[in-house]
């Protein structure tokens, strides 16, 4: 730029050159302690490449002078936590559930290690507090439906439930609406019956017909009196928890569609003490079982 | 606040500075171009001897004494707690006192305890002025100790003046080099001894030289040794009239009648230099000789009146006293005394003291109450402590009978050194039952036992069986009780329309 360039009246600052409407263009210098920002950037950036993990390359990348990996960084931490836990982790492998939950500061410690474990996997479907929802069981109640004892909890978490695990508690309420085993007025009959069965008020005529489609229909699962089998997971119809919904539209729906939900089987991804751990935390916090 | 008492006939020393109104050695020239830093101007206090004099040195070995020998004091509590008689344990959250144990969930003794001694710094101010500045207060005691070690290597007043002025030499060298070491010698012992009151201390020394003590203590150690050598042996004065807040906060403590280090501006004045065998008529008692001025460890001159920089420690007095039993006038010149005592005399009046005052009363009276409080609560404090935290998700549970339960966490603290069995038992709630998992069960209460000065989270299960028309929250009180006490807590029981 040979030509001098034009300097504004009132500033005596450069411009540009640069005008819209009448409006021009000031060339003030970048701030000094901006600029000086600047460079500090660029020689930090230089020493982060060195020493840090910063190029990709076809093959990889460049690994840094201080070998830095957030990947080991993690694995050492997990390390460190199991070095940490240590005594109590090793008494949690090898005492009994029974010990764990009679020992006061080992329960305490099976506690914490099942309360993250549950928050982390189980939540998701019996929700933080354990209450469950419609179709997934409530874990803090009397009512298990493969049973509530330790060894009961700690093999329904290790082969979860219709998981497709060879060992998984496994049952099936058939679809009699849906699949035309039963004709609708029978099913209507049958909704009539489950109700009175928890002893509420039904129609009695519908309860008289459908006693013996009962006793031919349901009762080798739930039972001649309808209390249900745990060995089978068929749930109690004589009591005031409901795992489809109590009203009559529910258990007509039920009985329709035949509803049955999946537990994962957390055997394959979980150590035996976390197991152990998760047992007695959903023991304790459900008041001890049934 | 006090009045200021005008120097009558006063010196080319006047100071024109209003009580209470910041330092006032400030600048002449405030605000445009002033410095915010003032130099220290240094100060030579001279050594005098007499009553207060003595009384400051006994304070000075029995507040050193306390500070140095009480974590060492060993007190048996039995072999589940420390043995030492003062202890402040954040490891295992205890506070040690003699017979006093206390937990974390206990801060308000703390607090009871600021409040009485605030308290007890108000009433002892308004009665006699500034005596825990003059006397107890630790930068008092160490800069008290620090200029011993000073005149023990470079002399008293007029040969530490020389020993500044005079150019660099051997001699100099040592003698400051020496002063410097044994400055650093007493900073460490100080911030050594520190962390003794957070430690087990023998355990603690024996670490600290070996080289395994925790950081924490060397550190804590580290920082206490350089505030003590730079605060004692070179802020000094300082510390007081800048740093130090109460300065500023006891002009609204002190009132006409608070006995304070007072030049009796009555007697003294006119003052001037008096030649032996003249007559002492028309003239006051003060000769000038500037003795009460070079024995001041602040650096003032008491004649201007009472001041910001005054710590009440009395060493004019002392150095007074002893000029006019020379000059052959009654001792007392400089004394503690009233400001409306001083004004009594000036208007020819006998001056009354007046201990008893609205002020003086307020703080008394708070005093006792906060001091009764505190010792209501540690007289008829419980052994036996209890929290409980209602369980919020889920806030309620229906069983398959249709009965209700709630969860509950309760701590359960036992406070003594002794092993206790403490029965769970919840009132208000008919038909209650209680369960824990892992805890036997005996006619409707739990039976737990805890460890010596141990706790227990415990997770309770309450169920009951509950009328339709019962109401959505029902109150109810956990009760814990064994042979040594018993602690109680309210919670209420929470019940609804859900899973029905």
């Amino acid at each position: 730029m040979s030509a001098p360039r034009e300097k504004d009246e009132h500033s005596g600052v450069e411009t540009t050159g640069h005008e819209w409407d009448g409006i021009k263009e000031l060339d003030n210098p970048l701030p000094r302690w901006w600029l000086w920002i600047f460079y500090a950037c660029i020689a930090y950036a230089i020493g982060y490449w060195v020493l840090m993990p910063a190029w990709p390359g076809l093959h990889g990348y460049t690994h840094g002078l201080l070998h830095n990996s957030a990947r080991a960084t993690v694995a050492k931490d997990l390390k460190d936590l199991a070095a940490q836990r240590g005594a109590a982790g090793a008494r949690l492998k090898s005492a009994s559930l029974e010990q764990i939950e009679a020992d006061p500061k080992l329960q305490s410690y099976a506690l914490s290690v099942g309360q993250s474990i549950f928050g982390d996997n189980c939540a998701t479907c019996h929700g933080q507090g354990g209450t469950g929802g419609k179709g997934y069981p409530n874990l803090r109640d009397d009512v298990w439906l493969w049973g509530g004892k330790l060894e009961d909890i700690e093999h329904t978490i290790r082969v979860g439930v219709r998981s497709g695990d060879p060992n998984a508690r496994f049952s099936q309420m058939p679809a009699f609406g849906r699949d035309g085993m039963l004709p609708a007025a029978q099913v209507d009959d049958l909704t009539e019956y489950v109700t009175a069965l928890s002893h509420r008020k039904a129609d009695a005529a519908a309860v008289a017909r459908a006693a013996p489609i009962f006793r031919d229909q349901c009762s080798a699962c739930h039972g001649a009196d309808g209390k249900g089998n745990q060995a089978f997971g068929a749930p109690n119809l004589t009591d005031a928890d409901w795992l489809y919904g109590s009203g009559r539209a529910a258990i007509h729906d039920q009985i329709w569609n035949g509803h049955g939900g999946v537990m994962p089987a957390w055997g394959h991804r979980f150590d035996d003490a976390t197991i152990k751990a998760l047992a007695v935390y959903i023991h304790v916090k459900s008041g001890g079982g049934q | 606040m006090t009045t200021v008492i005008d120097t009558i006939g006063a010196t080319s020393q006047a100071r024109t500075t209003a009580k209470g109104g910041g330092p006032p050695s400030r600048p002449e020239k405030s605000g445009d171009g002033a410095p915010l830093y003032k130099k220290r101007e240094p100060i030579y206090p001279k050594l005098v001897h007499g009553r207060w004099r003595a009384i400051k040195w006994a304070m000075l070995i029995a507040t050193l004494g306390v500070y140095y020998i009480l974590p060492w004091l060993r007190w048996n509590r039995g072999p589940s707690a420390p043995s030492q008689a003062v202890l402040v344990d954040f490891t295992h959250a205890r506070f040690y006192f003699f017979f006093i144990q206390l937990w974390p969930q206990e801060i308000y003794y703390f607090t009871g305890l600021l409040v009485v001694a605030a308290l007890a710094l108000f009433l002892v101010t308004a009665l006699f002025g500034r005596l825990w500045c003059g006397y107890a207060c630790p930068q008092t005691v160490w800069t008290d100790l620090y200029i011993v070690v000073e005149r023990l290597f470079e002399g008293d007043r007029n040969a530490r003046m020389r020993l500044d002025a005079a150019p660099w030499s051997v001699d100099k060298a040592w003698r400051k080099g020496g002063k410097h070491a044994v400055w650093i010698v007493i900073a460490a012992m100080t911030g050594g001894a520190w962390v003794f009151y957070f430690h087990d201390a023998p355990t603690l020394m024996r670490q600290l030289f070996a080289g395994t003590a925790p950081m924490t203590a060397y550190i804590s150690a580290a920082a206490l040794t350089f505030t003590t050598y730079a605060l004692a042996g070179g802020m000094r004065e300082q510390v007081c009239t800048y740093m130090c807040p109460w300065p500023r906060i006891q002009g609204a403590m002190l009132d006409d009648h608070s006995l304070q280090v007072t030049y009796r501006v009555d007697r003294g004045e006119p003052r001037g230099a008096h030649k032996k065998d003249t007559s002492w008529e028309g003239r006051g008692d003060c000769v000038d000789c500037k003795q009460c001025v070079v024995a001041c460890p602040m650096g003032i001159d008491i004649r201007d009146g009472s001041q910001l920089e005054c710590i009440n420690c009395a060493l004019c007095i002392d150095a007074c006293d002893d000029i006019m039993d020379k000059v052959g006038r009654p001792r007392g010149l400089i004394a503690f005394d009233t400001d409306a005592a001083v004004l009594a005399r000036e208007a020819g009046l006998k001056p009354r003291h007046q201990f008893v005052r609205s002020r003086t009363l307020y703080y008394s009276v708070t005093l006792t109450l906060v001091s009764g409080l505190m010792l209501y609560g540690l007289v008829t404090r419980s052994p036996v402590a209890l929290d409980v935290i209602r369980d919020r998700n889920p806030t309620f549970v229906r069983l398959s009978d249709g009965e209700i339960r709630n969860g509950y966490t309760l701590k359960l603290m036992n406070r003594s050194n002794d092993a206790a069995t403490y029965r769970i038992g919840i009132s208000g709630l008919a038909g209650a039952r209680l369960k824990a998992v892992g805890v036997a069960a005996s006619g409707g209460a739990l039976n737990v036992t805890l460890d010596p000065d141990g706790q227990r989270a415990l997770q309770v299960f309450v169920t009951a069986p509950l009328a339709e028309d019962q109401l959505q929250s029902t109150p109810a009180t956990f009760t814990i009780a064994s042979p040594a006490g018993v602690a109680e807590k309210k919670t209420v029981f929470l019940s609804g329309d859900e899973g029905r």
